[in-house]
Formats: structure tokens, sequence, C-alpha cells
């Protein structure tokens, strides 16, 4: 899991590279997408820069409606209506993926910058065999070729993945949901793309299988050199994975750099207070959750999103939004407390709440921070959406995955009166 | 297995016991080895009366403790052993007493979004069991027992009440779902994954209510999970189950921080930590597909056991009482004292009597 940053290595299977004078295979500039909806655009990804080299790792962490899952899209131009991307743009080599004609788009997908999409378990075709799932690919791409050769690669990358060549020969309904996803991964690599991003690759499947399938992740993206953009709500699974981060808040990139330094030395107020929010095994201690609620992307608190959750917050927090600047080496953060501070200075006396105080004293101070307007604008979202018929739900959260008691048990609960 | 008389270790009755219960699921009417499916087998679990504690029961997919909160909440009936609440067996009580365990039994379920139903305002939710157990008088004391109850979980009710579903988020539905359980004055609370569909930053802080009702209102919590991270921070005890049985079982300082069954360590060391210096190791994690030719009738995690004995494949293991907070069903523990299932509540250590932390 230590792979250096630079070196690339290469397999037998890997395409050269051309060489480029910038060492960055993946570069985003200023990108933003925005929502149409019938009260006003709303900025789902807004002014996001980063840039990644070829072997390297980035966890993109973000919470529901971070916009995450819509960079992983606009990544890979898939943006759908009432989705756009508004502006900005993604280099992948030098080349702007969002100027490319439709079949140039076509030949690129896959084969330069390819897509493990979130729920394994959907993505594949329950009807064709895995082995003509990934020839598909390959044949759409590189062309016919003879079978014999086609097995061959089908076998091999099958065993990059870690499955047996039986598997080749199987259904999707035949597998395990570790190993539908590692399928859906060596599809997802069958041509050795230059950059992988993996949406959530994890989220429904067990700790242990997450591991197995996050190793087996990290191992094709070593043996092919590529760049891996993982996106997730984990912070563990990040922190085991990736060799940099970016943290999402509103859509906006709100802290960018080295896992070990943002994990240990975080600037941003909402970095540091989601690291200290989550439960951890080397000790146990108060939980302490952020007060208030994410935003609402339709009614923005004016300046910088998180102000009204910060503790830090000064004035100009509510007045202008901060932009991002560099906050140590290849360190990126988008807060009002730089440059004038080196570091992010300990939390004020007044948000380490007192752990003996009863549970309403603690939860009236954590509702005072509630910025207003959030359930309103959604409810008129909501509503507005519903009329137009459009499929997209009201704010929640997608980290699902582990069956639980189902709505029938439920019905059972309210019928027997409860 | 051979059956022991039950310890009467406490004289007190627990306030509720699970006693070796066994869950079949049959497919199809003819009964053949592949058309039964055993979902949960011989496990045993309790909470005493007389103090309140906190209980996990931890396991991934498949492992039964859907199961168990199901057969706890009456939804289905063992196929063997019992469950107890005050002593009375739940499947035989008389009318008043399913009542009472109705009210004294608390769920609070996975998902925020499916328990409520979307024609309904909120307040739906909370008055209807208010009505059915006769909890309040009129209108009035109604009003003020959900308003006492919101604001406990920390929730305005002039910005709750009257609201529709959609409008809240899911974290402040999951929040009213505590309210309404705690309305309701129980003794229990079962809550099922409470907060793997809500996102991080609210996570905390219902974790932190749960622990709460635990430790301020005297509510005993039942807490069912996958994530042993948050069963470490909210429990005091832990039941680990693999493929319906109790793999280890005991305290949380025991069985997380220094897990002894091979399962258990497994799922620990796969837990992505934010610590940097607990990476996950390099090593080939050995897997379920490499040993599915050979059927187990014996320990169900032997195929992805590295240290499977020949013993393992043919015999179920009994729990063997490795220390006095822990207890793991493994015959690499065969040295130590055998634990009858029903004794497991042996290895559970009262609250505040936290075992010296290891390592």
């Amino acid at each position: 899991m230590n792979q250096p940053m630079t070196t690339v290595p290469a397999t037998d299977l890997a395409t050269p590279a051309p060489a480029t004078a910038s060492s960055a295979v993946l570069q985003v500039q200023d990108l933003q997408v925005a929502y149409r909806t019938p009260i006003g655009d709303v900025r789902a990804v807004d002014h996001v820069s980063f840039s990644l080299e070829a072997g390297q790792r980035l966890g993109l962490i973000g919470e529901s409606g971070s916009g995450k899952t819509t960079m992983a899209t606009a990544l890979m131009r898939l943006t759908r209506p009432p989705g756009r991307i508004a502006g900005g743009r993604v280099l992948l080599d030098g080349t702007d993926l969002l100027q490319l004609d439709d079949n140039a788009l076509r030949r690129v997908r896959l084969r330069e910058i390819a897509l493990v999409p979130q729920g394994a378990m959907n993505s594949l075709n329950p009807v064709m065999r895995i082995e003509d799932q990934m020839i598909d690919a390959i044949v759409a791409h590189e062309g016919r070729q003879s079978r014999k050769v086609l097995a061959t690669r089908v076998t091999q990358q099958l065993a990059r993945v870690g499955l047996a060549p039986q598997v080749a020969r199987r259904y999707p309904h035949e597998l395990s949901g570790g190993m539908k996803q590692r399928t859906v991964m060596a599809i997802s690599t069958v041509l050795n793309p230059k950059v992988i991003v993996a949406d959530e690759p994890t989220s429904a499947l067990d700790v242990v299988v997450q591991r197995q399938v996050m190793q087996t992740l990290g191992r094709i993206q070593e043996g092919i050199g590529s760049a891996v953009v993982l996106i997730g709500h984990d912070m563990g699974l990040i922190a085991q994975f990736a060799d940099l981060i970016g943290v999402m808040y509103a859509g906006r990139l709100v802290e960018f750099g080295p896992v070990d330094d943002v994990l240990t030395s975080p600037r941003h107020p909402y970095t540091r207070m989601l690291i200290e929010s989550i439960p951890k095994l080397t000790a146990k201690g108060r939980l302490v959750g952020i007060p208030g609620l994410p935003p609402a992307l339709l009614a923005l608190p004016p300046g910088c999103s998180f102000s009204p959750r910060c503790p830090y917050v000064f004035e100009r927090c509510t007045t202008e939004a901060p932009v991002s600047q560099s906050v140590g080496p290849s360190r990126v953060a988008a807060c009002h407390l730089y440059p004038d501070r080196a570091d992010l200075p300990p939390l004020p006396a007044s948000v380490v709440l007192d752990p003996t105080a009863p549970l309403a004293v603690v939860a009236a101070a954590m509702e005072g921070q509630q910025e207003p307007g959030r359930a309103e604008a959604e409810a008129a979202l909501a509503d507005e959406l519903a009329a137009e018929g459009a499929t997209q739900t009201a704010a929640g959260d997608s980290a699902a995955g582990v069956t639980g008691l189902a709505q029938s048990d439920i019905h059972e609960l309210t019928r027997r009166g409860h | 297995m051979a059956e022991q008389p039950i310890p009467t270790s406490s004289a007190e009755t627990p306030l509720l016991e699970l006693r070796n219960v066994t869950k079949v699921f049959q497919s199809g009417i003819r009964k053949t080895a592949t058309s039964q499916t055993v979902a949960l087998r011989e496990a045993s679990l309790v909470v005493p009366s007389g103090f309140p504690t906190a209980t996990a029961v931890a396991g991934e997919s498949g492992s039964g403790k859907t199961t168990m909160a199901r057969l706890l909440l009456g939804f289905i009936k063992p196929t063997s052993g019992q469950i107890l609440y005050k002593g009375v067996d739940i499947t035989k009580m008389d009318r008043e007493q399913a009542r009472a365990y109705r009210r004294e039994v608390q769920p609070i379920f996975q998902d925020p979004f499916e328990v409520y139903n979307p024609f309904y305002r909120v307040d739906h939710v909370l008055t209807t069991p208010l009505r059915n157990f006769g909890l309040a008088k009129d209108e009035k004391e109604m009003r003020r027992r959900m308003e006492e109850a919101l604001e406990m979980v920390g929730l305005r009710p002039r910005e709750t009440l009257g609201r529709y579903p959609h409008e809240l988020s899911g974290g402040q539905r999951q929040r009213i779902m505590v309210a309404r359980a705690l309305m309701l004055r129980p003794k229990i609370i079962m809550a099922d994954e409470p907060v793997s569909m809500v996102d991080a930053s609210l996570r905390a802080t219902i974790l932190d209510e749960l622990r709460k009702l635990n430790t301020e209102f005297g509510i005993s919590l039942l807490y069912i999970t996958h994530d042993l991270t948050t069963a470490y921070q909210v429990c005091d005890n832990i039941v680990v189950l693999y493929q319906g049985s109790v793999t280890e079982a005991g305290s949380v300082e025991r069985v997380i921080r220094d897990p002894k069954h091979p399962y258990t360590q497994l799922l620990v060391s796969s837990i992505p930590q934010t610590d940097r210096s607990q990476r996950w190791g390099d090593d080939e994690i050995p897997t379920a597909e490499a040993n599915v030719g050979r059927a187990t009738t014996g320990c169900r995690f032997a195929p992805r056991c590295a240290s499977a004995m020949e013993t393992c494949w043919s015999e179920i293991p009994p729990l063997f009482h490795l220390d006095t907070d822990r207890a793991a069903s493994c015959y690499l523990y065969r040295d130590a004292p055998v634990l009858p299932s029903e004794g497991i509540g042996q290895v559970f250590h009262r609250p505040h009597e936290t075992p010296t932390p290891v390592g």
C-alpha cells in the first residue's frame, strides 16, 4: 500500500504513456457544475481545481449534497440534465475532455479515463456472461481480435483482480457482492486507463470485503500506474487508501493536501470538525458532531458556506466567500483564517461542550447554531421537483447498504398498535 | 453441546433474556439440507434488570443480527429456545403483558426515510403511540409530551411539529424516532443500525444521544450494528455474530481492543481507521470462495479461517470462557472452561466496572 507517489511501475499489459512536460495526468481547473431548478441554478460543484500525477491516489470526501458524486460524473463528462457543466476544464494529459466531440469522447472513456461506479450490482448486464461484457469493452475500443487473444486477456484481467478464470463463464447473479465489484473493476481497467474514477466502490460491502476490494484496486493501480480519484464519505477508507485528500463542502473544495498532513493538522475548520466527529477505536471519548446542518445549495449563506456552523467565524466570513490559497507545502485551503495564521488555532472553548451537561442543554447549544431557511428552501425545491416529475430525491444520505429491518416490519409494528 | 443447568449467578430475573434461541428459515415444503437456513443458532443474550446496560450486537450482512432484532420484537417466533421479558416468554404473554412489552421495548429503525408515511405530518408518528397506549389525557398533554421529547433530542418543537417528512433532513428524522421511543418511557431501546443512513457530521450527535439515553435516562440499549467502532464507543458489552452463530462475546474493551476469535480479529483488522499508523496490512485475506467446495458442519467460519483444524469442520465449537469478561467460540481455546450459551451474561461486565483497557 505504501507505493511511492511518482514512480510508475509498468506491466506488460500497460500501454506506454506519451511523455509530457507536465507530470500531472489529470488537471481540473475551475470546474463548475450547475443543476437547473425552477428557483434558479444550483451550483453543485463550485470552482473546483486540483491536479493529480500518474500513480497518485486522491480521496475526495464529502457528506451527502457536498457535490462529490456530481464531481465524479463531471470528470467523466457524464453529467446529465438538469445538470450541466457550467465552466472550467478537465485536462487529461493536456486534452480538455469538455471540448471533445462525442466520438473523441467515446474513445477516451474507458481507454483513458474509467469509472468504477457505486453499486456494482447494478452496473453489470444480468443476461451476459462476464467474459462477454469484458470482450465488448475491448472490441468497442480496439476493434476485432482473435478469440484466443481475447480469452487470454479476460483471464489475465480476472487474475489481476484476484478472481478465478472460471468467473469468466459466470453470470452476474452467480457472484457475491465483493466478486461483482471486483468484476466491475476488472472491466473498468481492462484498457489500462490513465485515470480511474472510483465513486464509493465499496459502499454496500462488508468491511472485510471492502478491504479486499480496495486492496485489489490499489494493486491494479500500482500495476498500470494510473491515477485514482476515490470518492467517498468514509474518512477511514480514504485514510487507508489515498495519498492525497480533498474535502468538499457545499460544492467547494475547502481543503486539499497530503493525507498524513491533513489528518494530523487540518487547516480548514470543517475538516478538523469532521475528523473529530469520527468515532475512533483508540479511546472512548465523547462523540461530538458538527453543530447545525449542511446548507441547502439553493439557500447558501452569504460568504463562506461553512460560516453558520464554524466556531472560528468572524465578520469577513459572512460577507466574502474565501478563495483557495496555499497553506503549506502542496496544501490548499479555502478559509479566511489564512494567510494571517500559519495553523488552525485550538477550538474556542464555547465549542468544547461540557461533557457533563444534560442532553437538552447540549442540544439547545447546538440547535442555536442551526441556520434558518434550509428547510423552507428544501421543501420548496422538493415541491417544485415533484411537480415537474423529476426523480431527484430530497436531501438524504447514500451511505446505506446494510440491510436492516425492512419496511414490512414497520408496517407489522404499526398493525400491532405501536 | 452438552446441556448444563442455567447458572444462577444473579438472584434477579433479567429484564430481557434470549435463551438458546435458534431460528431456521424453511424454503419450500420438503425439508432438505439446502432448503433450511439457520439464521440464528443457539444464541443467548441478557439485559439485566436493576441497572442500565448498553449491549452491541455486531455482525456483517447475513450474520443474523436483524433476525435477532425481529425475534426480540416478536415479528417472528423462534424455532427453538425462549425469549423472556421479566421472566415471561414473549410468545406466551397475555394481552396485558404483551402491551407492556410493546411499550417498554422500543425499536429505532435503520431507515429514517421509510418509517414515515409521506402523506402525514411527522406529528403522526408521535401521536399514534400516545393514543394507542393512552398516555395522554387530552390534546394539550399530548402536545406537551411531544414537545418535551423533541427537546430532549435537541429538536425545536416549533420547527419540527407540523412538518412533512420530506421537509426534514435524515438526521432530524432519525432524532424524531429517538424522541418517539423516549416519549414512551421504555426500559429498553433497540436500535438497528440507527446511523448507517445519516451523514458523518450528524452521526456523532445521534450516537451521543443514544448513549445519553443509557447513562442519563437509565434506559438499556441494544445496539445492532455492523460498525465495530461505534459499537465500541456507545456500548459496554458486545456479542459478535457470524452466520448466525455467536463467535465472541464480552466487554467491548476485551472483544474489540483485543479480539481472540479469528473472525473478530479479521473484522477488527479490516476496519479502515483514520489513524494512519494503523494501516491495513498487505497480507492476503483467506477468502470464502477459495474454500467454496468444502462444506462445514462445524464452525461456520472454518472455510475462511487460517487457523482451522480438522475438528472445526465437523464440530460446532461451544463458547469457551477465556477470562472474566470474554468468551469465544473457537477450538483454539479448548483448554478454557466451556461456558453454556445461556450463561453469556457472565462475561458482560456492569457499566462503571470498566475492565482495565488492553494494550
